[in-house]
């Protein structure tokens, strides 16, 4: 377990927030957002400190199986997070994540790896043909009510990734883009507190910022 | 809709007494010195950049040091993507470097004189950062395997390695397919012929590598301002266009440029 403090102290946090370490990439993007945004950031993969902290971020760059299979020793403790009403935030892969399955994860004809399946669906790819990744500023096309979206309908975010999340439920979309195709953006669970976004907020400038800062808000109130 | 990218490139070497200092070249020779780059970022980020690319142009330990706090320091301020080269052999690299808070790597000569340092990033890291830089070079003979017809000559295009100064023989039609098929998820292309010159990138080129690849597309070299941009994004179809000396010397803003692509209806985000 390792656990590290990457909170600055010189303000007063409004929410304290873990983002969870399962593997590699650039987390040091996101906690210096989260700490922007007036969180209190720890970067850990202990679970104990998971149900302690106002929320919980799902970081995530890579493929969906490695994905999974780095997150699986905390499964359980993230579905625990979830059931308790703590807000927890997939970020690109991390939202995917959330969802059952991928059509990535069920490559080279292995048996189909099993996602969160918080918000049940299906992560599926691009058209063929179609230039993959979609990777760049794309417009967030708000569809319904949800706090993490609070002032940023028709702003542009940073996406890369091949794969787009299809949940079942038609109303778990918050947010769609279009990419030759409208793809929903932003999903949350029918309680609200679990949530995702396909692109990066840590990279979209200030309307990342924004979306932070609203979480922030979101776990303030926790 | 997806809109077109404007990326500043930084190009980071260190000044006489070990700081990180950037210099704008012409055909990646005559460095002329321009700038800190933590704060050239700072204010490129203001005036609306897309992104940044960063090259360690000093191809030493030392500068891979440097350009790792640079890294951290840029991360620490500006919430964009940022995209890191120069010196990158192995995935230990890749990782630290991402690590850093680079969201993106970059690699040349690491790729071509090992492809499967593409195939090893792209499986631990995934193919969002990895992008493989090929730096092209105009020829008029024999060698190659794609022709495109330049005034009236047949042309094909040479990857080169170390900044052009040593050719290899591969075509970058090519190397750019199979930098796809072995995982790479962007192309940055640059034109040795063209770096420096400010009159257009080369746009046989850039549309030859677009028409080739499914993956997105940078180019670079040879912007000398707005007009080119709006040239590479509409006849060559390229999703992003790099420049350095144009922003560095502020001959052009970034918001400028946009300013112009939108009046021409090429999608940026303003």
């Amino acid at each position: 377990m390792s656990t590290v403090s990457a909170s600055d102290s010189s303000e007063q946090a409004l929410a304290s927030v873990v983002v969870v370490d399962y593997g590699l990439g650039n987390l040091r993007s996101v906690t210096r957002g989260l700490e922007r945004a007036g969180a209190d950031v720890e970067i850990t993969d202990d679970p104990e400190a998971f149900a302690d902290a106002d929320g919980v971020v799902l970081p995530g760059v890579g493929a969906f199986r490695e994905g999974v299979e780095n997150a699986d020793p905390l499964r359980e403790d993230l579905l625990e997070i979830a059931d308790s009403g703590t807000p927890l935030f997939g970020i690109c892969l991390g939202m995917q994540m959330l969802l059952t399955t991928s059509e990535e994860g069920d490559n080279d004809g292995e048996s189909a790896v099993q996602g969160l399946d918080l918000v049940p669906g299906t992560n599926v790819r691009f058209a063929d043909g179609q230039k993959v990744p979609h990777m760049g500023w794309n417009e967030l096309d708000v569809r319904r009510d949800h706090p993490l979206v609070e002032g940023v309908d028709g702003r542009y975010a940073y996406f890369v990734h091949s794969y787009y999340a299809v949940p079942d439920d038609a109303d778990a979309t918050v947010a769609t883009t279009d990419y030759e195709r409208e793809f929903p953006s932003i999903v949350a669970n029918e309680a609200g507190n679990v949530f995702g976004t396909q692109f990066h907020p840590e990279k979209s400038g200030e309307t990342g910022l924004q979306i932070l800062r609203n979480f922030v808000e979101i776990c303030s109130q926790e | 809709m997806l809109t077109k990218r404007i990326i500043p490139c930084i190009d980071v070497d260190l000044d006489e007494d070990g700081n990180p200092a950037v210099y704008t070249g012409v055909h990646f020779e005559d460095l002329e010195y321009t700038g800190d780059p933590v704060e050239m970022a700072k204010a490129y980020n203001e005036s609306g950049a897309d992104e940044f690319v960063f090259l360690d142009i000093t191809a030493s330990a030392e500068g891979r040091e440097t350009m790792l706090d640079v890294v951290r320091d840029v991360a620490d301020e500006v919430f964009i993507p940022l995209t890191v080269g120069g010196g990158i052999r192995t995935t230990e690299d890749i990782k630290e470097t991402l690590r850093a808070g680079a969201d993106k790597v970059s690699i040349t000569t690491g790729a071509l004189e090992r492809p499967e340092l593409i195939n090893e990033g792209a499986r631990a890291f995934g193919s969002q950062c990895i992008v493989i830089s090929v730096d092209a070079r105009r020829r008029f003979d024999e060698g190659g395997e794609h022709y495109v017809e330049i005034d009236g000559e047949s042309c094909w295009f040479e990857c080169t390695k170390k900044g052009g100064r040593e050719g290899t023989g591969i075509d970058v039609l090519e190397w750019a397919r199979e930098a796809e098929s072995r995982g790479a998820g962007e192309l940055f292309v640059n034109s040795i012929d063209k770096d420096g010159t400010k009159d257009g990138y080369d746009l046989p080129l850039t549309e030859a590598v677009c028409d080739a690849v499914d993956t997105p597309v940078i180019a670079s070299s040879g912007c000398g301002g707005p007009e080119h941009m709006h040239e590479v994004f509409t006849e060559a179809d390229a999703d992003a266009g790099l420049a350095a000396s144009i922003f560095h010397f502020d001959e052009h803003s970034i918001a400028e440029v946009k300013e112009y692509l939108d009046e021409r209806d090429v999608p940026v985000r303003l």
